[in-house]
């Protein structure tokens, strides 16, 4: 066989991993051909003499996950896998930016985040090569890297066609710090934890839980059916709490005030929900490998229902009224759309994918923890519009509160854990993936000999879907752009690292 | 028409009537203090469990610059010495007043004797700031927004965050300032005309934060900018930044 299947959350031998001649491993990737199988990582890792190159191919219908190596040489030039697959440019020039390695043929070739261990330290943010046009009709608008509110950098430049939108190119990088790198430096696992937290402060459960679930695959310790459903409870609330933000802004950008402060008003009941739980608005401490440190008590789970019916009715009202208004609806409508087979081509997951008609959710197609014992109905929405991806939040919603209440009556009561256990398996690796409102986070990581982490390797779905905001600006007008980019909401720091 | 209605009712009112005086959950961690029972011999549990290496001991002082609420060290201490309250008011103007030693917690506030009297007598009634995130995490930026929300709205003080460097009074910045976002941050900083408040929010700007040790960061500019307010947290929750903001531009000179 050329990979070995794992599932969701394995721990394997690091020597159980085929290692493959780079023309085998680059024929494994033919598995793309078939929709039900999408790249979740590709990284490369320095061993003494030679790079090895990681690969992660998931099948989402038989829930398993092919894992696949090759060793190659410094300096070497590689054939590269974008012009067949264009959803792997960003995996070859993240791998492309930091060794020395070159991919042959790549039509994208751009330095993707510029990380402070790149290897070509001369190549900096400011000197980022934009695509361009020569033109007398045409001109590029630059926007960023700060922009008109409170939100992080990024820089967008656009070449347009008076109002039209031809092409747009976004560029990252300014919030990188290193996450990956600080995972290895500290071995610590409460800081690991601290810092999981702090790759993205939208995503703290999402993150914090694919590191746990990470954690406690290596050292062999799981956590009781009780504590798997507080977290699942725990990333519902997550997803509840932030596509009501997001409807929120969405409504700020087409002037329906209203919808801006109800929807804002309602969010805060859910953060102020994590508050009550955990001292955090947004859920930071909840959630620690081997741990259970704010267990679910009978009052708490009270506190809850009062708050999620508080919210439920006055969500439903409101978003309905929303979705009923004609001049928002007119702004959504058919507006930034993303077809399927972009999002196919491009290897969208999240929300950027079941908007566009491609189920995949991770929940469904490789459950972790109490995901394994319930089922999870995807919506899946076909128009790709800005307006498929208002709704898509507004049914997730309804879907999760019907989730977390159904949780809670099986819910028993559960206790403080402490396991001090940190030893981690040596030579093993282990991957997790956890469906964050966003998407699909994947966190994969090498321990060495001694049971000491030797690589960290994060995925945001941002990774992904930052392409898809500049696919659905296309031919749209450049005043769209900001309800577009709303529609996604797409993570800075997720993506920079 | 009728259903628009409706939901208007049951909207109702949302705002807090005063933010400087409502209280938080018991729950929330806010401003830690220590207990006047005394450590044991040899003891360093809470130095060895924090995360971001905010404690020394003897004496005993916890930099809130660097703490991150974590509350690793309250449940590491046997003689429940430390004790994070709710007390979310944690603005200051000095640095020397966020390390909180034994009795002293009632230091952490604006020292009125170092406030600019440029910063009261012209921004005492009209504060408009820009925001610059520096690497940060998008959560103090989440908590900056909220504080400009239905419920916290600090626009009823004419504190308001605005687009352009050119109309603001100053910066408000987050993160631990990366090498890539350095460029933005002085560029922001030399657009703002005088008098130009410097806020540095949340542990990761104050401090590196969790990502103190990283080789990503360039914090050296923080020493020719001189901050004017220091907003500790992770992130600070938004009564945290408005008293804050409100302790300092409505100083009694």
């Amino acid at each position: 066989m050329n990979y070995i299947s794992i599932k969701n959350g394995e721990s394997i031998a690091v020597n159980s991993v085929p290692v493959l001649n780079y023309q085998e491993f680059y024929n494994v990737f033919d598995l793309l051909k078939d929709h039900e199988n999408h790249c979740i990582n590709y990284f490369a890792v320095n061993e003494a003499d030679t790079i090895r190159l990681w690969a992660m191919i998931a099948n989402d219908r038989e829930h398993t996950i092919y894992v696949f190596s090759s060793n190659v040489a410094h300096n070497s030039k590689l054939k590269s896998l974008t012009p067949k697959y264009p959803g792997m440019h960003v995996y070859e020039r993240e791998i492309a930016e930091v060794f020395h390695l070159q991919f042959e043929e790549s039509e994208w070739d751009k330095p993707l985040r510029f990380p402070f261990n790149r290897n070509n330290k001369e190549q900096t943010i400011e000197k980022y090569p934009f695509y361009s046009i020569e033109s007398h009709e045409l001109h590029e608008v630059g926007v960023g890297p700060i922009h008109a509110g409170i939100i992080e950098p990024g820089h967008f430049r656009f070449i347009c066609n008076g109002e039209k939108v031809l092409h747009l190119e976004i560029q990252l990088g300014y919030q990188h710090r290193g996450v990956e790198s600080l995972m290895i430096q500290n071995q610590n696992i409460t800081y690991q934890t601290k810092l999981a937290e702090s790759i993205s402060g939208d995503t703290v459960i999402g993150n914090t839980l694919a590191f746990a679930n990470l954690i406690e695959s290596l050292n062999g310790k799981s956590m009781s059916t009780s504590v798997e459903i507080e977290r699942a409870i725990a990333l519902e609330l997550e997803r509840i709490a932030i596509h009501t933000g997001d409807l929120s802004a969405l409504c700020t950008d087409v002037a329906y005030q209203f919808g801006t402060v109800v929807f804002q008003d309602l969010r805060t009941i859910i953060i102020n929900t994590f508050l009550q739980w955990c001292g955090n608005r947004f859920a930071r401490k909840l959630i620690h490998p081997q741990m259970n440190k704010y267990p679910l008590t009978q009052e708490l789970k009270e506190k809850i229902l009062n708050n999620l019916a508080e919210y439920e009715s006055r969500f439903n009202e409101m978003a309905q009224l929303m979705f009923n208004i004609p001049s928002v609806l007119a702004r959504f409508e058919n507006v930034g759309v993303v077809t399927t087979q972009q999002a196919l081509d491009m290897m969208f997951v999240g929300m950027a994918a079941r908007t566009s008609g491609v189920e995949r959710d991770i929940r469904k197609s490789h459950p972790h923890g109490f995901y394994q014992h319930t089922a999870i109905d995807p919506v899946v929405l076909k128009n790709g519009d800005v307006k498929a991806r208002a709704q898509l939040r507004y049914f997730e919603i309804v879907a999760s509160l019907k989730y977390i209440k159904e949780w809670l009556q099986l819910h028993s009561s559960s206790e403080k854990i402490a396991h001090s256990n940190n030893k981690l398996m040596p030579n093993s690796l282990c991957l997790t993936l956890v469906e964050g409102w966003r998407g699909e986070l994947c966190h994969v990581a090498l321990t060495d000999a001694k049971g000491n982490i030797m690589h960290y390797k994060i995925k945001d779905p941002s990774l992904h879907n930052w392409f898809a905001l500049a696919l659905a600006v296309r031919n749209n007008d450049i005043s769209d752009f900001p309800i577009c980019n709303k529609s996604f909401d797409l993570s800075y720091c997720g993506f920079d690292l | 028409m009728l259903d628009g209605l409706k939901a208007f009712f049951h909207h109702g009112k949302r705002f807090i009537p005063d933010p400087t005086k409502v209280s938080l959950p018991e729950s929330f961690t806010g401003l830690p203090k220590f207990i006047s029972t005394p450590c044991l011999q040899d003891c360093s549990l809470c130095k060895n469990v924090c995360p971001t290496r905010a404690i020394t001991t003897e004496p005993l002082r916890l930099a809130l610059d660097s703490c991150i609420f974590c509350l690793e060290c309250q449940d590491a201490c046997p003689e429940h010495k430390i004790r994070f309250t709710n007390n979310y008011k944690m603005g200051t103007n000095q640095y020397e007043r966020l390390q909180i030693a034994e009795g002293k917690e009632n230091l952490v506030c604006v020292n009125p004797a170092l406030v600019r009297n440029e910063i009261v007598r012209l921004l005492g009634r009209s504060l408009k700031l820009r925001l610059v995130s520096a690497g940060s995490c998008n959560g103090c930026e989440l908590e900056l927004n909220a504080a400009g929300n239905v419920n916290f709205d600090m626009g009823r003080y004419g504190i308001e965050f605005v687009a352009s460097p050119r109309h603001a009074d100053g910066l408000v910045i987050t993160g631990p300032i990366t090498e890539n976002s350095l460029a933005s941050v002085k560029l922001t900083y030399e657009a703002i005309p005088s008098p130009n408040v410097v806020i540095l929010v949340g542990a990761c700007a104050l401090s590196g934060g969790v990502f103190k040790e990283s080789l990503a960061l360039r914090r050296e500019i923080l020493s020719e900018l001189k901050p004017d307010l220091l907003v500790p947290g992770c992130p600070p929750h938004p009564l945290t930044f408005i008293n804050a903001i409100l302790d300092l531009i409505k100083t009694k000179v």
